[in-house]
């Protein structure tokens, strides 16, 4: 039991310092607040994968309570998350395992329900649409940079299941 | 009934397809975002480094007032060639105009002719000739400089600009010799002319490859436009600063035979650029900040010229003689005419070096070692002081290549994208429209990372990064290794991660996330535990020769850019040779106010035994040279060169 309880302590301490050095990163005043225009990019490199709406409902959460403290002197009144309000917040997604990363073979499942012709590819047009008007819509500048990594040039199709696995190599 | 179940089926399908698409969405963001995180730490590793030796800088300043205060006449030689140094530093006289036009272009010259005063025409054929790669030929460089220091001593510190609506107005901000953002400035924005007007504030060199060309252009259109186009200090227009970031050697390469004579006009030059703009009397264009006590009014008056460089700041009057020639003359009477008072020199030195900051108060700027960190109420006070709107600055790299803080009151635009690395940051400038509400322009020039894609550039830059911490790391070694053992008393070889991120943030004096850089430097861990002994990856070597000791070697890696900067000074007629004793004297000062533990026989020792004593005289760049770090990938090329 002391074993376990240890080993928790330990976990929970880890993920502290995880957290800690991923909001780090952005402090750029090193005084533990970030621009919450960045808690995005942030609580996704912990490895989570919320939908934008989930991470607005997230945001929402710690920033109505971050209105009453704006009127505080030191701060200045615009969108600042402090790292004391970010910490418990995002230890519990992470302890609750809460938006985890998705499995590799649900991405293929996702690219082959857009394959409505069921060809191994999609065209260039066809993953374009998709992406930048439905769903949550891509900007044109992500729509570039998925396409700079996942268009074949020669073919302009989308060779998914090659491009999945760069990219699950990349990753590692 | 068919009906129906098919568009239930359409509804089912398309709603399939939908959430296929927030996954696959949802899937990339994070990915684009574990990427960002990456290039992100690795603009903090560049940003601390920079700052880092920035700071360095103080202690250079503090070693020429020490030399300057406090050496004693027991050498006759050497002393008088030293103090001869700093006070001509100031007195060197530049060619008179006659010598200039003297200088003969070659036949085989085939870069551009100029030909005074400067037409529109004239600049047009440089602009394409620069895009052709060609180097200005020295003497219409001379002219140039001459002809603009005139234009520049008609003008006051701060200059009055009132906007009109039949004239648009840029704000471009740090260009650090980056050619191709300029070029790009202009392609989007036009050129600068009656009807365009420009303001670059400050730092146009340095850093990046083509400062002259930048520099030429800029104050070419200064020629043709005096009244359209307005240039401020920034705080690389210092020739001591050149020394340290590239300028200076640049105008070496590009100008083998006139380099000195255009380094000593330039030093000049410089000390005439006015420090400011005001906008309709509302909007402050500086280069870098302000602090609390900024006033206007002191630095209207003050004489600009002055201010060779935050290098040499004011030597306070200790009543020590200076031996000058033959004549004993006291320190006072020399520093009066040529110095500016110390409230004067601060006044200056903040405009050029501060930061805005978020906390409240004036601090001093200890990570650049010059200038201060102002909060928004030091902003909101000095500009109630002045009635000003706001304040337009530059001096720091933005990604997005600016940035507006303090409620709206502080904007910064730098203008030099891809500064640290291909892929780091935007570029922007600055427009201002009706009522001077100013709109923001962004753009990346993107040679190299053309074609590249998003992970491949993150990469580039991330190496890039941790590089120039490889090169930090190995100037500090034997400093490092006496840190770890002090975490491990019982010389285990091995510390934990936490000790080891205390200790190299000791040493190295950056403020980085060490402890999650930990296991991208170390060679091996080991259940949370260090194996210091093992060294670093990817570690930089030096290839120095043999006979050099080890802490040798990594003083004169750590502070190479210093030694430079020194030896050039001492070398007045910038042939790149001192003598032997100019050498060890300076070497002893330099190592007594270092610190450093080397025995000034070894140094001796090594520049002979480099076969570097040319009848009395050291080649001190070939000596610096030898002890140049090379990079794993690098090193197969320098073999194969030999």
């Amino acid at each position: 039991m002391a074993d376990d309880k240890d080993s928790g302590e330990m976990r929970l301490q880890e993920i502290q310092k995880k957290i800690k050095d991923a909001f780090e990163v952005f402090d750029h005043e090193s005084n533990d607040t970030v621009d919450v225009r960045e808690i995005g990019t942030i609580i996704r490199s912990l490895g989570c994968c919320p939908s934008e709406g989930e991470l607005h409902d997230l945001i929402a959460e710690d920033l109505l309570s971050q209105v009453s403290s704006r009127m505080v002197e030191e701060e200045e009144p615009t969108g600042y998350i402090r790292l004391e309000k970010f910490l418990p917040m995002m230890v519990k997604v992470l302890l609750e395992r809460r938006y985890r990363p998705i499995p590799e073979d649900l991405l293929l499942q996702a690219f082959e329900v857009l394959d409505s012709a069921k060809e191994g590819f999609l065209t260039k047009e066809e993953l374009v649409k998709y992406m930048t008007e439905e769903g949550e819509p891509f900007t044109q500048e992500e729509m570039e940079e998925m396409l700079s990594a996942a268009l074949d040039p020669e073919t302009n199709t989308i060779q998914y299941r090659d491009y999945l696995a760069m990219m699950v190599i990349d990753e590692n | 009934m068919g009906c129906n179940s098919s568009i239930q089926y359409e509804d089912r399908k398309s709603e399939k397809a939908i959430k296929a698409a927030v996954l696959i969405q949802n899937w990339y963001r994070g990915y684009k975002s574990r990427l960002e995180l990456r290039r992100r730490q690795a603009m903090n590793i560049f940003e601390s480094i920079e700052y880092a030796d920035e700071q360095d800088q103080l202690q250079l300043a503090n070693f020429f007032s020490f030399m300057l205060e406090n050496y004693t006449t027991n050498n006759k030689d050497s002393s008088e060639s030293l103090s001869q140094l700093f006070v001509n530093t100031t007195k060197r006289k530049l060619e008179p105009e006659t010598f200039i036009r003297n200088i003969n272009v070659p036949d085989t010259y085939y870069g551009p002719r100029l030909k005074f005063p400067l037409t529109f025409s004239d600049v047009i054929l440089l602009i394409d000739a620069f895009k052709e790669n060609q180097i200005l030929h020295a003497r219409y460089v001379l002219q140039l400089l001459q002809e603009v220091k005139k234009v520049l001593q008609q003008l006051p510190n701060i200059v009055p600009v009132t906007s009109t609506l039949s004239k648009d107005l840029t704000i471009c901000g740090d260009i650090h010799g980056k050619l191709d953002d300029l070029f790009l400035i202009f392609y989007k924005n036009g050129l600068p002319s009656g009807n365009n007007r420009y303001i670059f504030n400050g730092d146009f060199v340095d850093r990046g490859q083509n400062s002259m060309e930048v520099l030429m252009v800029l104050f070419s259109f200064l020629l043709v436009y005096p009244s359209d186009v307005y240039l401020n200090r920034g705080n690389h227009e210092d020739y001591l600063m050149n020394m340290r970031y590239g300028f200076t050697k640049e105008i070496m390469q590009k100008y083998k035979e006139h380099g000195g004579k255009i380094l000593r006009f330039l030093e000049e030059v410089y000390t005439w650029l006015p420090i400011g703009t005001i906008i309709d009397e509302k909007i402050l264009v500086i280069h870098g900040g302000i602090a609390e006590n900024t006033d206007l009014n002191i630095l209207k008056q003050i004489k600009r010229n002055k201010m060779k460089s935050v290098l040499m700041p004011p030597i306070t009057h200790s009543g020590v003689n200076l031996k000058y020639g033959h004549h004993d003359l006291p320190l006072s009477s020399i520093s009066a005419i040529d110095q500016l008072s110390k409230i004067e020199w601060e006044q200056m030195v903040n405009i050029l070096w501060s930061d805005p900051r978020s906390k409240k108060g004036c601090h001093l700027n200890t990570s650049r070692g010059g200038g201060c960190y102002f909060g928004p109420d030091v902003t909101t006070n000095v500009l109630d002081k002045f009635a000003l709107k706001m304040i337009i600055r530059s001096h720091e790299c933005k990604p997005e290549g600016y940035d507006i803080c303090h409620d709206g009151k502080i904007i910064t635009v730098f203008s030099a994208s891809n500064y640290y690395e291909e892929g780091s940051n935007r570029g922007a400038y600055i427009k201002l429209g009706q009522d001077n509400v100013p709109r923001f322009f962004q753009y990346q020039s993107n040679h190299i990372t053309q074609g590249k894609t998003l992970h491949e550039r993150v990469d580039i830059v991330e190496s890039a990064a941790f590089k120039i911490l490889g090169e930090r790391m190995i100037s500090r070694q034997s400093s490092l290794i006496k840190a770890f053992h002090k975490y491990d008393p019982n010389n285990t070889g091995k510390i934990s991660v936490r000790d080891w991120a205390k200790a190299t943030e000791e040493v190295l004096e950056l403020s980085l996330p060490w402890l999650s850089l930990c296991p991208r430097v170390v060679k091996m861990i080991e259940n949370g535990y260090v194996l210091y002994e093992m060294g670093f990856k990817d570690m930089p070597v030096v290839k120095a020769p043999q006979e050099a000791k080890s802490a040798t070697i990594e003083t004169l890696v750590r502070y190479r850019s210093d030694l430079k900067i020194i030896f050039n000074i001492i070398d007045r007629d910038q042939s790149g040779l001192i003598s032997m004793d100019e050498f060890r004297a300076m070497w002893k000062l330099f190592s007594s106010h270092y610190n450093i533990d080397i025995e000034d026989a070894h140094v001796d020792q090594l520049a002979n035994s480099m076969d570097l004593n040319k009848d009395g005289s050291i080649d001190f760049n070939e000596f610096l040279t030898a002890f140049d770090v090379v990079h794993r990938l690098d090193r197969n090329s320098v073999k194969s060169q030999n």
